[in-house]
């Protein structure tokens, strides 16, 4: 106890003693994230100034030997910036300063705590920033460093691992490191994004931008099932179109949706797809004729083409709304993050159909259909006994069915608490071995972020010393057997 | 004294590997062969040759998904072919060198080579979906899956995509393709003013045109833009650009529709046979700068003209001099170098620091035995 008042006393002197938070009611904000079901209280929350401050923070946790955590704004899905009971919750949210923005070199450099719509509108109307999670009104930049974040618009634009050009990190140790993509060495950058704060905090995030496209075309079109529409992605895809976003959301989530909403989307439909199209506004107009038509095709009973700006907003609103309007199915859920090979949607659908009904539950599917990405929500109603541990269970066996469909565990939500449990299912002991190379290179004493992303705690052994040559053997007159 | 190994199987190539470190070889990896010269030479006594050549099948070419699984063996162009015969591509295409079969797949990733299609798609990190690697201890692992977005664990695959094969082997990748543009359109225009190639070059960075690739070239005092469009309006849309090369008054402005042959040369310019190779990275913005200085030192290059990285070759004596003169902050590698020069550079100039620390902490926890290409990375690692 007394060795926490001394680190309290330190980061006071760090930071200012009004922006390090000890008490329970000021700790309350900060025992969880976006996953509300895990809690931890820290022993304190800081919240810095500047990536000096940081820096100065992690030092000093390193010389009290106490693990830490990085926390943003704290919309993680998978309580990756949970806090631990006997460390400190390093808070970046004071970080919002944009540093600069370099359109001449399609790039803007801010800080860890700016929210990821904030940098679209620094560079706007020319450019923007391409990976958008939904929760982008708020969520930090360096939470989806932290995360590798998705969002809508990844089949055509990719992550946020593919516009992270350089970063400034601190490791456990309190030392400073620059990492630029274009710099020769290991790609540490390419390590640490997705890493879920386990290798070191980042401070300061340089990003690629690029320009916001000329043309953008939205449609809705309504199918029979699930399957039928995953059919026309398959045909959509397969004629070479890529899609700047394409949703899919099932009967249940239109239901929930549309009643939130009230955006027109049809109730007697099985599955709605939502497809976008943006760039060159002739490749645009062309290849928009085309999916019209691939959607009628493929057995559309109806397509609804945005025809201004904000008819567009409101089509998304209900994909948007989804999640949030699941409240009117059920008093509770479970969101997985499943992926699967677009290939096998029809088949792993019907799997967790079949499992629902086997457990008795609803499950709703919303999901980004280009790449696979399903977000089953597993309706539950706490109040009835038993049913949250059935719903946990089911949400389980879900994942399983994606991974034996080659799939992975999670593809935008990251592992952290959450499916730490999972990654067994997904990688062997040599594999996880492996992982943790990585990590013991970066934070040998595993204060970053401990007890996340790992399915078991693991220890640091020393590193043995490199092979050397014997004299002997360099002189030709032994060689070892 | 060398050994050759060509093992044909994972379990083969990590018994192989662990032996080998074992016994206190050194282990040379090598799959083509044809960017050997690349980065600092091997310096060991006991030194063994690890061949993925046993190693080439295609393992999976999954059509709807857009992927594919490939052993590190396998020739780029065999690859190139297969996916061709489906309407598809990996969309990496660096110059495959010459020899038997040319550049392999593991080779492209372990050296993080690329080529023209990198200013749309990213480099060979950013399409290596899951990897499988040998350890120097015998361990198989992998990293990353089959499927296009995937979060689980670290990205392994980035860490070991230019890695010049000192972590461990490559055994096989996965990769994310890209439909194969059937109509494909390139709007050339040139100028003997730096300043103004590299204006040119801004605006249609700028632009939102989605090219394909965005090159530009300097030979001879005389610099070029090249882009190219993809796609089912693609000569419109290079039309388009045409036009505004026009009117960013560069000159002999034209339109090409059978292109290959001029990406074809693009490419071939990022290697020599008899010079200097040096690999610059600069803003783009300093895009003139570069120029100013390759022309300055009779050098010709061929680059992505929005990335800022170009491929500058140049007579060996005049590298300092081209060095010197480059925008600071521009960063350099040496690649290819006449075997006469050999040694006499650092193909890296990475300076110590704490970067190069934890590079060097990295390489001690996946090869403890120092036993994968020793010496050859940057700071010798």
């Amino acid at each position: 106890m007394s060795r926490d008042v001394d680190l309290i006393r330190r980061l006071q002197g760090i930071c200012g003693k009004e922006h390090v938070l000890t008490h329970a009611h000021a700790l309350a904000t900060y025992r969880s994230d976006g996953l509300k079901h895990y809690q931890q209280t820290p022993v304190a929350a800081v919240l810095p100034d500047t990536g000096e401050q940081v820096q100065a923070v992690v030092r000093a946790c390193y010389e009290a030997g106490t693990p830490w955590v990085a926390r943003g704004a704290g919309t993680g899905l998978s309580g990756g910036a949970l806090p631990v009971a006997d460390g400190v919750l390093i808070v970046l949210a004071r970080l919002r300063r944009i540093v600069s923005i370099e359109l001449a070199d399609s790039r803007v450099v801010v800080e860890p705590g700016v929210s990821n719509l904030a940098i679209s509108r620094a560079v706007a109307p020319t450019h923007f920033y391409p990976p958008d999670p939904s929760s982008q009104i708020v969520c930090s930049i360096g939470g989806n460093v932290a995360e590798n974040s998705g969002g809508a618009h990844c089949f055509k634009y990719g992550f946020t691992t593919n516009y992270v050009t350089g970063l400034e990190i601190v490791l456990s140790d309190g030392s400073v490191i620059e990492l630029d993509r274009d710099a020769p060495g290991y790609d540490l950058l390419g390590a640490f994004v997705g890493s879920e704060g386990t290798l070191g905090v980042a401070t300061r995030i340089t990003l690629r931008v690029v320009p916001t496209p000329e043309t953008v075309r939205t449609l809705v079109a309504f199918f029979e099932d699930t399957g039928a529409a995953g059919e026309a992605v398959t045909a959509i895809v397969d004629s070479g179109i890529v899609p700047g976003a394409v949703e899919m959301m099932d009967r249940l989530s239109i239901k929930a949706a549309e009643q939130a909403t009230g955006a027109g989307y049809r109730l007697d439909a099985g599955a709605a797809l939502l497809v976008e199209l943006d760039g060159p506004r002739e490749e645009c107009t062309t290849r928009f004729e085309q999916l019209m038509e691939i959607c009628v095709e493929a057995g559309a009973a109806d397509v609804r083409v945005a025809l201004s700006a904000s008819e567009r907003a409101l089509l998304w609103q209900t994909r948007k709304a989804a999640f949030a309007a699941m409240g009117r199915i059920a008093p509770a859920y479970y969101v997985q993050d499943g992926v699967i090979p677009r290939t096998r949607l029809a088949e792993v659908l019907r799997q967790i159909d079949r499992l629902a009904s086997e457990y008795e539950l609803q499950v709703a599917n919303v999901f980004h259909a280009g790449d696979g990405n399903l977000h089953p929500l597993v309706c539950y109603d706490a109040a009835r006994e038993g049913e949250p541990a059935r719903a946990e269970e089911l949400a389980g066996l879900i994942i399983k069915a994606c991974v034996d469909a080659d799939g992975s565990i999670t593809g935008e939500h990251g592992v952290g608490v959450d499916k730490k449990a999972y990654m067994p299912s997904m990688f062997s002991e040599a594999d996880l071995e492996a992982f943790h190379r990585l990590r013991c290179a970066f934070d040998p004493r595993g204060l970053a972020n401990p007890g996340k992303l790992m399915p078991t705690p693991r220890l640091c052994g020393e590193v043995p010393g490199p092979y050397r040559q014997h004299p002997l053997e360099r002189a030709g007159v032994a060689t070892r057997f | 004294m060398t050994v050759e190994l060509a093992p044909t199987t994972f379990e083969e190539a990590g018994a192989a590997l662990a032996a080998a470190s074992d016994e206190g070889y050194a282990v040379r990896i090598r799959g083509g062969g044809t960017k050997l010269g690349w980065g600092n030479a091997v310096v060991a006594d006991h030194q063994v040759q690890l061949r993925t050549t046993g190693l080439s099948q295609i393992l999976e070419h999954n059509v709807g998904d857009l992927t594919a699984v490939v052993e590190a063996g396998a020739s780029m162009d065999r690859l190139q072919r297969t996916l061709a015969a489906e309407g598809q591509m990996l969309a990496l295409d660096p110059p495959l060198g010459v020899g038997i079969a040319g550049a392999t797949i593991g080779g492209v990733i372990a050296t993080a080579d690329s080529g023209p299609l990198r200013h749309r798609y990213g480099g060979a990190r950013d399409l290596v979906l899951g990897i499988t690697v040998a350890l120097s201890d015998g361990t198989i692992a992998r990293a990353g899956g089959k499927v296009i977005k995937n979060v689980a664990g670290y990205d392994l695959g980035k860490l070991f995509t230019g890695s010049f094969g000192t972590l461990g082997l490559i055994l096989s990748v996965s990769v994310r393709l890209h439909p194969l543009p059937t109509v494909t359109a390139t709007a050339l225009g040139a100028s003997s003013d730096p300043e103004a190639v590299s204006a040119a070059a801004q605006a249609l960075a700028g632009a939102p045109l989605e090219l394909d690739s965005l090159d530009v070239s300097w030979r001879g005092e005389f610099g070029a833009i090249l882009a190219r469009a993809a796609g089912a309006e693609a000569e419109r849309r290079a039309g388009r650009v045409a036009e505004m090369l026009r009117a960013r008054g560069l000159e002999h402005v034209e339109l090409v529709q059978d292109d290959q042959p001029v990406w074809a040369r693009q490419r071939a310019g990022q290697r020599s046979s008899h010079q200097a190779i040096v690999k610059i990275a600069a803003r783009p913005h300093e895009l003139g700068s570069v120029l100013s200085a390759v022309n300055r030192s009779d050098g010709t290059l061929v680059g992505r003209a929005a990335l800022g990285i170009s491929f500058v070759e140049i007579d060996p004596q005049a590298i300092a001099e081209l060095c010197d003169a480059l925008p600071s902050g521009a960063i350099t590698v040496l690649l290819d170098l006449p075997r006469q020069y050999q040694g006499w550079f650092d193909p890296w100039s990475v300076g110590e620091g704490p970067a190069l620390e934890l590079m060097r902490r990295v390489k001690g926890r996946f090869d403890p035995a120092g036993a994968c290409n020793p010496g050859v990375f940057v700071g010798r690692i």
